[in-house]
């Protein structure tokens, strides 16, 4: 077998290791949505700070609650959050970016002034900054951090709608007498899905490890409800004592992100031809 | 010469006074009076009035926003309304601590990832090439600051090599620094290293796939002189971008590492002011490492020459 072959079935097994990963970790979650072994927020001081057990898999918190069933929770909390940012992100800059890429002339060209000065929020910056004004909670997170990735999706979308709108197809689809809004809709969104998927895969995990950092930061999702994120900054005072309140918590994040990454580039691969090779 | 730095400052202007409004208006947003959060709850109305007229609050939002602007281009960002020291030194302070760590980071990260990337591209799809991929997607695959913590827990608590919370500037005691400096580093290292080492590699595949690199083979010059003369100059200039974007990203999330290991950083500044509530501070940070960031992409720019032969400024 060639190297070149090798090369081929490794990136295919990337993909295939990645997409397994992600289908044990939405399991978790849904399968956390309807039972857990224990309640996650049900405290047990007797059993506090208990290392892993037959009881307790995964071993108690400082209140003595069942960390695998808080994982679980946390994976749905988590997923939910990162979905929900994603598609709020994705949907708010998708209509942003076809808008300013068919508009063009002066309105796209504000939009884009603006879009840049977001940009140049550094990181989790403009998302902690969205935090101070929202306060800690659920759907600030979401805000946040949907705002934050808007004018990455908006700027990768408004380039492909540049690069197709003068195309040959586009242009017959007007000159076949469809308004504008249907050569939009018929003839430039379905190509902006194949990048937007790339896009959005990639999202998905910057959003969770953002969320992670925040919830870390005591930004986030507010306790008692369990994100892995914030269980990491409980279970950070206690690292000493009861090092697994930290060392699982942080497992399931890097796993869930790893799946997330070989899957990104396995669909990068395959859907994004410019990066074909 | 001049006029392309001219002119990339001309347009760095814009960027900036629009960032500026944004963290003006978000300040605004924040539920509450500034004056009588300045206040306190005590304050009778008189006060807070007074204050107001003082602050200027009384004026039309863009005349306040003029007014503040100017203050800050003046180099007065206000003063913290818990303790009541001047922002800006505050900020200059606790940026020296966190420039530190994240520029000694992405130092070693790009020195360690930049010539693995490039490897790794030669040997593209070899055995090699796989575990170096491997390698990095799982690097950059765990979050920083649980990379952190499970170095803090092996080598700070099991082997107590490290000190494992505080910081000591290299001012103070040069030796101590470093060991308190090691740790917050290596983790910013190990993590980066994989992002460098994925960017390094992709635009070296890049530059290789190129018709002039072909043509340097046909006519004959040895693989070493392809490389270093062809691929290697080529394929820097992109990953330069890179390294300058993940060096201001960095400041934007440092506050994540300060907080494992418990130092006293810009990031760590942001956050408490956060949670202070305390305005001024989290307005002065919000545009401070904006500009920084700003200011970063523009040095980056104007260095890019000097490895990408193709642009001349």
């Amino acid at each position: 077998m060639s190297a070149r072959a090798i090369g081929f079935s490794f990136a295919q097994a990337n993909g295939i290791i990645g997409g397994v990963i992600m289908v044990v970790v939405v399991a978790a979650a849904l399968i956390g949505m309807m039972w857990t072994p224990y309640d996650p927020l049900r405290l047990d001081i007797m059993a506090r700070l208990q290392g892993p057990s037959a009881a307790h898999w995964l071993g108690t918190d400082e209140f003595g609650r069942d960390v695998l069933s808080r994982l679980m929770s946390g994976a749905r909390t988590s997923s939910w959050i990162s979905l929900s940012t994603v598609l709020f992100a994705t949907i708010g800059g998708t209509a942003i970016g076809v808008i300013a890429g068919f508009l063009r002339g002066w309105a796209d060209r504000l939009m884009m002034v603006a879009n840049d000065a977001l940009l140049a929020f550094p990181g989790l910056l403009l998302a902690l900054g969205i935090m101070a004004v929202f306060g800690a909670s659920r759907n600030g997170i979401i805000i946040a951090l949907g705002l934050a990735y808007m004018p990455t999706v908006v700027r990768v979308v408004r380039g492909v709608v540049l690069s197709i709108r003068e195309l040959e197809y586009v242009e017959a689809s007007r000159v076949m007498g469809n308004s504008e809004f249907v050569t939009m809709a018929r003839h430039i969104v379905p190509n902006c899905i194949a990048p937007i998927t790339v896009l959005a895969t990639s999202l998905f995990g910057w959003v969770l490890l953002a969320e992670s950092a925040l919830s870390f930061l005591g930004l986030g999702v507010p306790p008692p409800a369990a994100t892995w994120g914030n269980m990491l900054a409980t279970g950070r005072p206690y690292i000493g004592q009861a090092p697994w309140l930290v060392i699982f918590p942080g497992l399931c994040i890097s796993v869930t992100l790893l799946g997330i990454n070989l899957l990104g580039d396995a669909l990068r691969d395959r859907l994004d031809p410019r990066m074909r090779r | 010469m001049l006029r392309f730095v001219l002119q990339r400052l001309a347009m760095a202007i814009p960027t900036l006074l629009i960032v500026a409004v944004t963290v003006f208006v978000l300040m605004r947003l924040v539920p509450g009076d500034p004056a009588s959060l300045m206040l306190g709850d005590l304050a009778s109305a008189g006060q807070v009035e007074a204050l107001r007229k003082q602050m200027g609050l009384d004026q039309p939002i863009p005349v306040q926003f003029a007014m503040w602007f100017g203050n800050v281009l003046s180099g007065d960002f206000g003063r913290s309304i818990n303790t009541g020291q001047d922002v800006l030194p505050l900020i200059f302070d606790r940026f020296s601590v966190s420039a530190t760590i994240v520029l000694l980071a992405v130092g070693i990260a790009a020195l360690i990832g930049v010539p693995i990337g490039m490897i790794a591209a030669w040997r593209q799809k070899g055995a090699l090439d796989l575990g170096i991929i491997t390698g990095a997607t799982l690097l950059l695959s765990i979050p920083s600051f649980w990379l952190g913590l499970m170095l803090l827990l092996f080598f700070g608590l099991q082997l107590g090599w490290l000190p494992v919370v505080g910081y000591v500037s290299f001012g103070q005691d040069f030796w101590a620094a470093l060991l308190y400096i090691a740790m917050p580093v290596a983790t910013l290292v190990l993590v980066e290293t994989g992002v460098i080492t994925r960017m390094a590699r992709a635009s070296t595949i890049e530059v290789m796939q190129l018709e002039y690199i072909t043509h340097a083979r046909a006519k004959g010059l040895s693989e070493p002189a392809v490389l270093w003369r062809h691929a290697f100059k080529n394929a820097f200039a992109p990953t330069w971008t890179i390294i300058g974007l993940i060096l201001g990203n960095l400041l934007g999330s440092i506050a994540v590492i300060e907080t494992v290991f418990t130092i006293p950083g810009l990031g760590r500044l942001l956050v408490d002011s956060i949670y202070a509530r305390d305005y001024p501070v989290v307005q002065g940070c919000l545009l401070f490492i904006a500009g920084i960031y700003i200011v970063v992409n523009l040095i980056v720019d104007m260095l890019y020459p000097l490895f990408d032969p193709r642009v001349t400024i």
